[in-house]
């Protein structure tokens, strides 16, 4: 059984599957949201050749004539397939098209909501894994104590605190009351703040949690106690053994956590009015803006795959023990 | 239903009535619920209790959640009305009954619908394999990949944003973690030596069904529709919070915490009451199932 599996992986580098697997399920997401995107156009009421005609020949020239050259010119009085193929093909040769609202080239908008949306993400993931890390090692150290219960409690709170509830509360204290934080805004360290925050209470949690019953369990392993038979300090120990087994599981978790992570994203940036890809979806969808929804959904999309792919990388970077199956979430 | 009501109660032993297979040992994680007991289930199961039957009470008790009274605006409560007003002189008692039941509401339908279609799928997909796994599983594969969050928002831009297209959103982003787990446990059930010796005894595939996949399915599929309902709560409270989703007047939590923010000062009680339900359906939901939320 194990020869078998061993002979089947060898041929292929492992990072190459990862690689392939994911560019799949990249290629699936496009298709899937791109569809959901044109299923709304035809779903919108009223005739979209009279709508394209007055836009091209200003409202007092719509007549049943121009629009149906509209609707010979564009075909849009072929079967509903072959439209989807088009539009279909208009994004894989990049054509985002314009804003229905500000006119404004979509691709061009795309580059700014895409770098801060990014931004904020790496700031709530970096804080959530610094202080759920550091809290989770620190509660393994005494099981059932204090802070192991605090962990616990912190958990389960942050799970029953639905993000926009928490942003909500914490723009009334720090903002309302305190006044020390900006409760909206871009461009400033200070900004950062209270969205990440948001963000990071809830994550942080869970990677307590995982990190707490991983360096537990990793502690009593066969391999720590060896280290420590034969002499090696606590310290070495922790910073050898421990701590890079526990980055293995804690990593695989953070691919996991992702839909968690940009979810929160969409919910925060709406909240604080943070100019990203979630704002820009929201406003997109209140306003049936349907070339920047689909541009927003599928960059969303692609973000949550091209992260998971980072995290897959990684998790083979610092684990290169063979296994039978990545960790595909 | 009425195994999950064997099931709950402990009756259930998972012991063939009669002459089955002998291979029962094998058969995995035949996972018996004995009684349920602690304090945490007993008060979380209360308060639910509480939630569900104010939400099928209440809308009877206050039917008109829609009427104005703007010479009332933002009053205090009272006996006649436990919540006071809102900033239109609605009973926000009645606005919060009426939210309360279509949010249970929606998220039974959805979960069930998820659960069904993600069950089904995923049986099909263990018990033919062949192409129609194939297909399934790299549609499941890019449903992974897409935040729920997402699926709901682009579907409520269909059609004129209905209800339904939330519901079809919301059932649409749950059905594939049913799909995956039944898929990847009832494979294995499937290849196990039990489900061999059945096939060999000739018992036909609602034997297999009922003695061997529904008891391994039965307590995972539990714990995640709890879950799922408590996520469909969340969602479309999230969704009426940013202002997609349930239109105005229909109450709504979400909507109703959104409507209440700038009179936190003024009417802290109609802030309070969406936010209280709220987080009562969350708590109860996690702590029903407290034991597997740990893991």
């Amino acid at each position: 059984m194990t020869a078998s599996i061993t002979t089947r992986r060898a041929p292929a580098a492992p990072a190459a599957r990862v690689l392939r697997q994911r560019a799949v399920q990249a290629v699936g997401v496009v298709f899937l949201v791109s569809t959901a995107c044109f299923a709304i156009v035809q779903s919108l009421p009223g005739d979209i050749a009279y709508r394209i005609a007055a836009g091209r020949y200003g409202y007092d020239q719509v007549t049943a004539a121009s629009a149906d050259t509209v609707r010979a010119e564009l075909g849009l009085d072929r079967p509903a397939w072959q439209q989807l193929l088009d539009w279909l093909g208009d994004l894989i040769s990049l054509d985002l098209g314009n804003s229905l609202v500000t006119g404004a080239d979509v691709a061009g908008e795309l580059g700014l909501y895409f770098s801060s949306s990014l931004q904020l993400a790496a700031a709530a993931l970096v804080l959530a894994l610094a202080v759920g890390a550091t809290g989770g090692a620190l509660a393994a150290a005494r099981p059932g104590g204090a802070l192991d219960r605090i962990t616990t409690f912190w958990v389960s709170g942050a799970r029953a605190l639905p993000p926009f509830l928490l942003g909500l509360v914490l723009i009334l204290v720090f903002s309302v009351h305190l006044g020390v934080l900006p409760a909206a805004g871009h461009g400033e360290a200070s900004n950062f703040v209270l969205p990440a925050a948001t963000l990071a209470v809830g994550l942080s949690g869970l990677f307590a949690r995982v990190t707490r019953d991983a360096v537990a369990q990793i502690r009593q392993s066969e391999y720590v106690r060896f280290a420590a038979t034969k002499g090696l300090g606590g310290r070495l120990v922790f910073l050898r053994h421990v701590l890079r087994n526990t980055g293995v599981t804690l990593i695989a978790y953070v691919g996991v956590q992702m839909l968690i992570l940009i979810e929160g994203v969409i919910v925060v940036e709406s909240l604080f009015a943070w100019p990203g890809l979630g704002h820009a979806l929201v406003h997109a969808i209140f306003w049936r803006d349907i070339p920047m929804i689909q541009a927003t959904a599928v960059a969303l999309a692609l973000l949550v795959v091209v992260l998971n792919t980072v995290v897959d990388l990684g998790s083979l970077a610092i684990d290169p023990r063979p296994r039978r199956r990545e960790v595909v979430l | 239903m009425a195994p999950f009501a064997t099931g709950r109660t402990g009756v259930e032993t998972g012991m063939p009535a009669q002459g089955g297979p002998p291979a029962l040992p094998l058969v995995p994680a035949v996972r018996r619920r004995l009684v349920p007991g602690t304090a945490v289930q007993g008060v979380a199961a209360a308060l639910l209790a509480v939630v569900v039957l104010f939400a099928l009470i209440g809308p009877l008790a206050w039917p008109d959640h829609a009427v104005q009274n703007l010479s009332r605006f933002l009053e205090a409560p009272s006996l006649a009305e436990p919540l006071g007003r809102d900033h239109l002189g609605r009973s926000v008692v009645a606005r919060l009954a009426h939210a309360t039941q279509l949010s249970l509401m929606m998220a039974i339908a959805c979960v069930a619908t998820a659960l069904l279609a993600g069950t089904a799928g995923g049986l099909i997909a263990a018990w033919r394999g062949g192409w129609i796994e194939t297909a399934l599983n790299g549609l499941s594969e890019a449903f992974m990949a897409l935040p729920a969050l997402l699926v709901i928002l682009i579907f409520s831009a269909l059609a004129n944003g209905d209800l339904w297209t939330l519901y079809a959103g919301l059932a649409l982003s749950q059905w594939v973690e049913y799909f995956r787990m039944v898929r990847a446990r009832s494979a294995l059930v499937l290849a196990g030596p039990a489900v061999e010796a059945a096939g060999l005894l000739r018992l036909g595939p609602v034997h297999v069904m009922r003695r061997h996949l529904w008891p391994d399915l039965r307590p995972l599929l539990t714990t995640m529709a709890t879950f799922g309902i408590g996520s469909s709560i969340l969602a479309l409270s999230t969704l009426g919070f940013v202002g997609i989703g349930v239109r105005p007047p229909t109450p709504e939590l979400g909507l109703m915490i959104t409507e209440a923010f700038p009179y936190y000062h003024e009417a802290p009680w109609m802030s309070l009451a969406p936010v209280l339900v709220l987080t009562t359906i969350l708590i109860g939901l996690l702590s029903l199932r407290s034991k597997e939320a740990r893991q």
